[in-house]
């Protein structure tokens, strides 16, 4: 199956200026799969979103067909086929 | 023709300085903008000059990033520079201390991290190792949060296998065995804020210092208490008596002169602005037995407190000082302290400058 990931661009620097892929993933494929399939491409993004512990940054939300996955099952989110993904900054510091 | 280098560490981004008189100082325009930058290591061993810098996005994390050109291009290991074990079960939250080694040691450069953890690196800061001993030691789960976190913020290397390291709260730990074994060195210490007598270790100790002369002499600026050890950190003796205050962060030693520290006071825990509202930086010549107040230069109007990594020194002769402020301006002295001049303000708030003497 096919997904549509959103980058965003602050960190178009460790994604070769990228602030969209396509990714082609298995069936029934989570959140994680699809930030494991960025990570092996991307590895700086990879560190950027998620600690060496594989948790998601606090401030970093992903969204799957516009919903937070903090609010689903987290990273074992499941993905659908033709979904969207969004990994974007949340509003924080100053 | 020399030119010393004067980075700046803020709570927004990292600035270079560069002076061929330490007088008369350019600014850069400022690098990782919008990101904190709470250490610096400047390391001039091996023929060459690399910049080590823990940068840390409130989004995005912390990193280790290192320049060889004086900040024109930046450098990070794909994988990550400082990245916890999967065992630990633990992840960096800031980097506090990017210390190189002695000349002798080229290439070993010695991390200090939040949660409390020491690394060592054996290829110039690029990648890091955990030191275990430390990580895996009993105390661990006893040692506490400082205002700023739980940090090992201070890492002194010394001769053979000797590190000490000073953290908050925890106080300082030695290892003589390159960081295999440690173990507590706070005798006279005083941890104020706790019941009943000094303990073991849970002191409060804000930085730490090594004599020039002497390896065996350290200096520490503690939570309430200035001391100084003659004995490799086994013992502490106060050396309070002539300051204004036995409070504050900062703890400097001369790279060159044996006995002569900077200090600068801040009015207490709960108090913490430059006594007076002047700034001024103290030093001794004799290892805190007499303390000279040093403030040509430095603003007579100043409530903003000096971060623990936010003076240094550097190798020149005579020895430059440099103090960064809460409030945004970074003074330096050429002549030891006897005068400053003001380097850069208005920026955000310093959290640590290192200076190195180029050739």
């Amino acid at each position: 199956m096919t997904v549509r990931v959103l980058l965003p661009r602050m960190l178009a620097d460790c994604t070769g200026g990228r602030t969209s892929v396509s990714l082609d993933l298995i069936d029934g494929a989570t959140v994680c799969a699809v930030l494991d399939a960025l990570a092996a491409e991307h590895p700086v993004f990879d560190r950027r979103v998620r600690d060496e512990t594989g948790a998601l940054r606090r401030f970093v939300n992903v969204y799957v067909d516009g919903d937070e996955v903090r609010r689903l099952a987290g990273l074992a989110t499941p993905v659908p086929a033709g979904a969207e993904v969004m990994v974007v900054q949340s509003v924080a510091g100053g | 023709m020399t030119t010393t280098l004067l980075a700046i560490g803020t709570r927004k981004g990292l600035w270079l300085a560069t002076s061929e008189d330490r007088g008369s100082w350019s600014l850069s325009a400022p690098h990782f903008l919008m990101t904190e930058v709470p250490s610096i290591g400047i390391d001039t061993r091996a023929g060459r000059t690399r910049l080590m810098i823990g940068v840390r996005s409130e989004h995005f994390g912390p990193t280790v990033v290192h320049s060889d050109d004086l900040g024109v291009t930046w450098t990070e290991p794909a994988d990550g520079a400082i990245r916890f074990p999967a065992d630990t079960g633990a992840a960096v939250e800031r980097i506090w201390q990017l210390r190189p080694d002695a000349d002798d040691r080229p290439g070993v450069v010695w991390a200090g991290c939040e949660p409390i953890s020491v690394w060592r690196s054996d290829d110039g800061g690029e990648h890091f190792e955990l030191c275990r001993g430390l990580w895996d030691h009993p105390h661990r789960a006893e040692w506490g949060a400082g205002y700023g976190g739980a940090a090992a913020h201070s890492v002194v290397p010394g001769p053979g296998g000797t590190v000490h390291v000073a953290m908050s709260t925890g106080g300082v730990y030695r290892t003589r065995d390159g960081g295999a074994s440690w173990q507590p060195r706070n005798t006279g210490i005083s941890a104020y804020f706790l019941p009943g007598p000094a303990p073991e270790f849970g002191q409060c100790v804000h930085k730490i210092a090594r004599d020039a002369a002497d390896p065996r002499r350290l200096y520490a600026q503690n939570h309430h208490g200035v001391h100084r050890s003659d004995d490799d950190g086994d013992t502490w003796t106060s050396i309070a008596d002539g300051l204004p205050s036995d409070f504050g962060f900062v703890m400097l030693a001369d790279p060159r002169r044996g006995g002569r520290i900077w200090v600068v006071p801040l009015v207490a825990d709960g108090q913490r602005i430059p006594p007076d509202g002047r700034l001024a930086v103290h030093r001794s010549d004799d290892a805190g037995g007499t303390w000279q107040r040093l403030a040509d230069g430095l603003p007579t109007d100043e409530y903003n407190a000096v971060l623990r990594d936010a003076a240094c020194v550097d190798a020149g002769d005579p020895v430059g000082v440099y103090v960064g402020t809460r409030g945004g301006e970074v003074h330096a002295s050429a002549d030891a302290g006897k005068s400053f001049t003001q380097v850069a303000g208005h920026l955000p708030d310093v959290l640590c400058v290192r200076a190195a003497v180029l050739s």
